[in-house]
């Protein structure tokens, strides 16, 4: 099953590689990764797509708790959450297509950020699912290129990401 | 006043206690020898820098205390990789530091550079690239901290050679402040209530004990428990020393070359209660098979080893020695009537198992590598330090030689390193001037690290090196005639050097024994020489350990005498 964790930590060369080279070497796999700075400049956060069973998850998320630059481990899946990715896609846009792209792109509420008498290069922000259908109806117009930043996520409410206790301190 | 880097380390090192560091220098770590040179801190120079490590794994194993060694960047560097590896698998603290070129040449492919941080990031609990000297004694006392906490493991430290040299006002924290590294050490209260409860309703228990009784210092608490309740004991390799070999209760090691009625009680057992290991596969064999009629119980400090082999009924993460004082406590409050009668039956059963399936072999006229490794037992009364190197000689030692004590025995469990057994013996005596340590090796393992005679006899460590020479490299040996029929493979050793010679090119004594009747001989001559010694056992060729569990299968079926 498909997880998505949130992982805060402190912002300080190699936790990057720290991280990944726990998935590589365990062999774990990584579907998604994004990472940036919080507002707390001291920490960043990660927002990890993974896949495995129950055994799997609980073992990421122990595992990287066991990183000693690892703040807090929170899977959220199963709780109520936002998630939002960005693809910026570069699509054929001649004569006979121009209009259609446009209207796509209306329909998903995405913007064109760059013209050119060939090409639209579009940005799209949603969900995975928002995302795979307008590839899917940009896909028989070519798509010259695409780039996806990958998933981010917060939960819904007043809960911050702290809030979750990971849950294999409480064993 | 205003020190520098290479001042500050040094004091950080006096100030958390160290006296005696294991390292090799260069030219990245000049400025910290040139330091070295008249500091109270003694180091032992090797011969080659994984000696280093793995003589700072002995003493910690032995003391308790973190093992440091200090080499230089790059190829000093990277040859302490195989010993850091085999602290982290083992679990034993320790603190590397390594050289490194100056910032500005990082990343340049300058002389003698190597990304130290990034090679031991998988085999490090923890490591630091120092680029400030400002920070360089916060992140010692961090790595100090990080290394004995917790799961205990090794740190690195890369120190590039402008740091050293860089000053900077000293102030050594009074304590560390991690908001991202907090172990468990109270077991949950509520799941030892429960542990309490299906011990006393069990009637066939087994304790499995690993390292982690060892690092905890929990073996008081694990015989009390014991005794208390009768209840049968088994350990890991690691665990070997936690509980007294001698013990009734002691069913002696389990898994691939375990005993027969410890496999066998495993295998029988309504309740497991395992302590401080980690359901290594050498333990398990097979896991469906492994304790397949038995709830478990498993205490653990690092979350990551509770349900990653085995599913588990009670997981309780926290120190073995809290949990298990605490446990105790509760059962001394308990009634234990009914208790006595169920595990008479069990240990019936148990003491059958001993009796029909003992630890055995034959002598006739060749010297059996067993015999050898009792007679040492037997000789030493059971106190001596014993490390061994990996193969037979590490199996034979851990079934024949009963370990009294915690930390009296020195083996690499985890990642099995050959050459791991000489320079932990080297450590060890560092520790330990007046004890008899002795290496048990084999003449494969010996080569890999022989070079550290010269250790030995430059600073007076009395290490005692017994040979169990077979010329072959036994284990695999064992494995291609029982598996792979018999098509030895590049693991007859047509070659090795006169060993009694060698002891002589190095001043030290050299014995042989080469009939049964010289043994004791040999042992009680290398016993009473005040210097290093090699003892060359010419044992018979071709003796396997057993029992053996083949690979893949569950640990009740063992390949037998």
């Amino acid at each position: 099953m498909r997880h998505v964790i949130s992982v805060l930590v402190e912002n300080e060369p190699g936790v990057l590689s720290r991280v990944s080279g726990l998935f590589s070497g365990r062999g774990f796999n990584i579907e998604s990764l994004t990472v940036a700075e919080t507002i707390d400049p001291t920490a960043s956060r990660m927002t990890i797509v993974t896949r495995g069973d129950d055994q799997i998850l609980e073992q990421i998320s122990k595992q990287l708790n066991k990183l000693i630059n690892v703040i807090k481990v929170n899977d959220l899946t199963g709780k109520s959450f936002v998630n939002r990715e960005m693809v910026l896609i570069k699509v054929a846009a001649e004569d006979a297509t121009r209009a259609e792209v446009l209207r796509i792109v209306d329909i998903f509420r995405g913007k064109v950020v760059d013209v050119s008498p060939k090409s639209y290069t579009i940005e799209i922000t949603g969900d995975e699912g928002k995302l795979e259908a307008i590839i899917d109806l940009l896909k028989p117009l070519r798509i010259i290129d695409l780039v996806r930043t990958g998933q981010v996520a917060i939960p819904r409410g007043k809960k911050d990401l702290q809030y979750v206790k990971n849950h294999d301190k409480n064993i | 006043m205003k020190l520098s880097g290479a001042k500050i380390l040094l004091k950080c090192l006096q100030l958390e206690g160290v006296g005696k560091i294991f390292g090799y220098p260069g030219g990245a770590v000049l400025d910290i020898f040139d330091q070295l040179f008249d500091s109270p801190i003694d180091l032992i120079l090797v011969r080659h820098e994984q000696a280093a490590v793995h003589a700072a794994d002995g003493f910690a194993r032995t003391t308790g205390k973190v093992g440091v060694c200090l080499v230089t960047s790059g190829p000093g560097a990277t040859n302490t990789v195989t010993g850091i590896a085999t602290a982290y698998m083992d679990s034993i603290p320790l603190l590397i530091f390594t050289g490194q070129v100056p910032t500005k040449l990082i990343g340049n492919d300058a002389f003698q550079e190597a990304d130290m941080v990034g090679i031991t990031r998988p085999c490090t609990k923890h490591n630091y690239l120092i680029k400030d000297v400002n920070s360089l004694s916060k992140c010692i006392k961090e790595a100090f901290y990080i290394a004995r906490t917790g799961r205990p493991g090794p740190v690195l430290i890369d120190l590039p050679k402008d740091v050293m040299k860089e000053l900077t006002s000293f102030t050594y924290p009074d304590k560390v402040e991690l908001k991202s590294y907090q172990p468990t050490y109270q077991g949950h209260r509520g799941q030892i209530k429960k542990m309490a409860d299906l011990l006393l309703k069990s009637k066939k228990p087994v304790i499995y004990a690993g390292g982690g009784i060892i690092s905890s210092g929990a073996s008081s608490q694990l015989l009390r428990l014991a005794e208390m309740l009768s209840i049968p004991v088994t350990t890991s390799l690691m665990g070997i020393g936690g509980f007294p070999g001698p013990h009734p209760l002691n069913l002696g090691m389990l898994g691939m070359h375990g005993t027969f009625r410890a496999n066998m009680a495993i295998t029988g057992c309504d309740l497991l209660i395992t302590l401080g290991a980690r359901f290594a596969d050498r333990d398990t064999g097979k896991i469906d098979g492994f304790a397949p009629h038995s709830k478990i119980i498993h205490v653990d400090i690092d979350p990551t080893s509770i349900s990653k082999n085995v599913q588990v009924d009670i997981p309780i993460v926290g120190d073995v020695k809290l949990v298990l004082q605490e446990l105790i406590n509760i059962l001394e409050k308990e009634e234990k009537t009914g208790r006595e009668s169920h595990s008479k039956e069990w240990l019936t059963q148990i003491s059958e198992w001993k009796k029909t399936h003992p630890l055995a072999y034959s002598q006739k006229d060749r010297i059996k590598p067993q015999y050898v490794v009792e007679k040492i037992y037997e000789m030493t009364g059971g106190d001596a330090i014993i490390s061994t190197e990996v193969g037979q000689n590490q199996m034979w030692a851990s079934q024949y030689y009963l370990f009294k004590e915690p930390r009296t025995f020195l083996t690499s469990g985890g990642l099995g390193t050959m050459g791991y057994g000489f320079p932990a013996a080297i450590g060890a005596q560092v520790a330990f001037p007046d004890k008899t340590v002795i290496d048990i090796a084999g003449d494969g393992s010996i080569q890999m690290n022989i070079q550290e005679l010269a250790t030995a006899v430059q600073y007076n460590l009395p290490v005692k090196i017994a040979i169990l020479n077979n010329g072959y490299l036994g284990m695999v040996r064992q494995w291609q005639e029982l598996f792979y029929q018999k098509r030895y493979s590049h693991t007859c050793m047509d070659v090795a050097p006169d060993f009694v010679k060698l002891a002589d090119a190095y001043g030290i004594l050299g014995l042989r024994a080469t009939k049964p009747d010289e043994v004791v001989p040999v042992i009680e001559e290398a016993l009473s020489s005040p210097k290093p010694v090699i003892m060359d056992f010419v044992v018979e060729k071709e003796e396997g350990v057993y029992p053996m569990v083949p690979a893949g299968k569950p640990i009740n079926q063992m390949l037998l005498v």
